[in-house]
């Protein structure tokens, strides 16, 4: 080894996210902490480095979702080349994008319902933590295998086709894209050999959604009961109050319904939320500063979307919509495990979506990219898979970054996430000495509803290795289990 | 014959060469019954269970407990491989490897525009947080490494090709095209 490298040996088991529960004399909890482990420096180490490559760079934070980082950077650098704040790309740019961000859309939440969502849903919370995974559905039920696999492989096809790349593509670039959809590729995404189509596609996602609807007859204990707390949602919405993952105007709601962010101009985001640090977590807290840290923080990504908006621009997806709304009496659902029936909607809107964007003309031709008088400084902004990411940077007179501020859609959701961990771990914990196997899946499928892409802020697919610490008044280790 | 054990993890990397195994698409339903998994991220088995094949290993490292999961990847695997440029040399992460680490946590959680209320200060620095290494480092600066696969992230045709060499003895076909870096 050419270097020396200076290490604490480490004795606990791997975990990106780790959670601790202490207990107090009665034997109640006290407190339940979500921490989160990893650290990458990333706002300090792009400083320097020329404003053209960050949507390059930053997007290696997340692979799962590289497109969301690309285009935040995108947009921010838009902002910053003179090309309007999301609204003035030329028409190709900004359909050629958004083809981009539905496709990612697809394949990221395809690659949740399927991979992490349905095998708890199928095998049972409490099921063989060997089997609830892809390949346990491969072996059980092969058709839903392949329905999830290939769908995932229709997204990051619209990806290939858009950006170039299925994984860290170059295709948005500041004041719009590089290049035009190929006729070749607009034929294989529209009308390709069976599944590869976009008729197939919205079959398959009304089927998940129906298969959804009856699941949820079934297990109203889990989908509705399981957990349920009040939480106010951020998200952006379209000027006109529509759903809209790549642009509008920034609103939040309470746990009621009512606004308390009135469908700002996200360029001034800062003035409305900011971020507590704490000592145990790398990963901040996020609250709206009117507010306060106490009570104003919120909750983003799919359910947050839904209880925000108004409306869904796509036929299909706004009857779906409807029935959600119509179910929770109009009013936003509390209830964490609908982020997955909200997950499933957008499914259906984002393949809607593609097949409108599909068959337009823009995307064939046009002019791919405008500039204007450039600027020091910009904001991008958009709603990934998992919620509201923020992108802002400064730059210099030599086009170098200055200044770099990340708020990534997990973030976001850190105090919702520790709410969930906390009623859950109540619930199930409260006078054990002892903890049992289901508790620990009732923990991760808690936090799983989320989705938490801890690969932004941390790493580790959803499916994080937990471990979970039971303590004493004294900080004593009473119990500790790590998930198989 | 029993099939051959497979092992992922994903270190200080963006989970991207993950998805790139995904991005084997149908061939994912071959590789399950070409080879077992074992502990990976992939299939929610977490801890190993048995000794293993192979092991792909995603990031370089940089914390401890990045360091302590190579080295039980080490201990547990035959065969380990560095799948992308973040194994093979530390990638994107490593450009921290410039700065002070103290510069880093300083940037992220005191002088960023959306940190205003942090007067007092406040640092991450819990026991239960891993240390920070003052560097990140490559994967073969900790432990052996037999193979590299290059890429960020490797596309998914030579990552299926390397497995079935791997798990055939067969020799890889390597053309040009999908030896580079991006
Ligand atoms: S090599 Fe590229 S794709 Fe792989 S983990 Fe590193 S940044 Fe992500």
């Amino acid at each position: 080894m050419g270097q020396k490298i200076t290490i604490e040996p480490v004795t606990r088991v791997e975990g990106h996210g780790k959670v601790t529960i202490h207990l107090d004399n009665e034997g109640n909890i006290a407190q339940t902490r979500l921490h989160i482990v990893e650290f990458r420096g990333f706002e300090r180490f792009v400083q320097g480095r020329p404003y053209w490559e960050a949507p390059v760079l930053v997007q290696r934070l997340c692979g799962i979702c590289p497109v969301s980082h690309h285009l935040a950077a995108a947009k921010a650098l838009d902002v910053i080349v003179g090309a309007g704040t999301g609204d003035g790309l030329t028409p190709t740019g900004e359909k050629m994008r958004r083809l981009m961000h539905y496709g990612q859309f697809f394949q990221s939440h395809t690659l949740h319902f399927f991979h992490l969502a349905a095998p708890d849903l199928l095998f049972g919370i409490d099921g063989d933590p060997l089997k609830r995974n892809i390949i346990g559905i491969a072996l059980e039920n092969k058709e839903l295998a392949v329905q999830g696999v290939m769908m995932r492989k229709y997204g990051q096809e619209v990806i290939r086709a858009t950006a170039g790349k299925k994984i860290h593509g170059t295709g948005a670039i500041p004041g719009g894209i590089n290049k035009h959809l190929s006729e070749e590729d607009k034929e294989y995404l529209l009308n390709g050999d069976d599944p590869i189509n976009i008729a197939k596609m919205i079959d398959w996602s009304q089927a998940a959604l129906e298969f959804f609807h009856d699941y949820h007859k079934k297990n109203k204990d889990i989908i509705d009961e399981f957990i349920d707390f009040p939480s106010s949602y951020l998200s952006l919405v379209r000027k006109d109050g529509a759903l809209d993952i790549y642009h509008g105007v920034l609103r939040a709601v309470d746990p009621e319904g009512k606004k308390i962010l009135h469908d700002v101009d996200y360029q001034e985001y800062y003035k409305y939320i900011d971020e507590e640090v704490r000592s145990w977590s790398y990963m901040k807290f996020p609250y709206l500063k009117e507010i306060g840290t106490k009570t104003g923080w919120y909750s983003v990504g799919p359910l947050a979307r839904l209880n925000t908006a108004d409306f869904i621009d796509t036929p299909l997806a706004q009857k779906e919509f409807e029935k959600f709304k119509a179910y929770n009496n109009g009013k936003p659902s509390n209830k964490p495990m609908h982020y997955h029936w909200a997950r499933l909607i957008e499914i259906l809107h984002a393949a809607e979506k593609m097949k409108e964007l599909l068959n337009d003309p823009d995307l064939l031709e046009g002019e791919l990219v405008i500039k204007g008088n450039k600027s020091y400084e910009g904001v991008g902004l958009l709603e990934a898979p998992r919620g509201t990411l923020f992108h802002h940077y400064k730059i210099n007179d030599n086009d170098q970054i200055e200044m770099a501020n990340l708020i990534v859609s997990t973030t976001n959701n850190n105090q919702p996430m520790n709410e969930a961990v906390n009623q859950v771990a109540t619930k199930m914990m409260t006078g054990k000495q002892k903890i049992t196997e289901g508790m620990m899946n009732a923990v991760e499928v808690a936090i799983r509803a989320y989705d938490p892409c801890l690969s932004c802020a941390t790493h580790a697919l959803g499916q994080m290795p937990l471990e979970i610490t039971l303590l004493d008044q004294n900080n004593k280790v009473i119990d500790n289990k790590t998930s198989v | 014959m029993s099939k051959p054990i497979l092992a992922t993890t994903s270190l200080a990397g963006c989970f991207g060469c993950h998805m790139s195994i995904l991005d084997i698409d149908e061939r994912i339903l071959e590789l399950i019954e070409l080879v077992e998994f074992n502990k990976s991220p992939i299939d929610d088995i977490k801890k190993f269970t048995k000794k293993c094949d192979i092991g792909l290993i995603e990031g370089g490292c940089c914390n401890s407990e990045n360091v302590h999961v190579l080295k039980d990847f080490r201990e547990n695997c035959k065969i380990l491989v560095s799948l992308g440029e973040c194994a093979i040399m530390g990638g994107l992460p490593a450009m921290r490897n410039g700065i002070p680490i103290k510069e880093c946590l300083e940037e992220a959680y005191l002088n960023g525009p959306t940190v205003v209320g942090n007067t007092t200060g406040i640092i991450p620095n819990d026991p239960e947080l891993p240390m920070l290494l003052d560097k990140v480092y490559p994967c073969h600066e900790v432990v052996k490494i037999d193979y590299h696969l290059p890429g960020c992230p490797p596309r998914a045709d030579l990552i299926w090709e390397a497995l079935v060499a791997l798990v055939t003895g067969d020799e890889m076909k390597m053309p040009y095209e999908v030896i580079k870096f991006d």
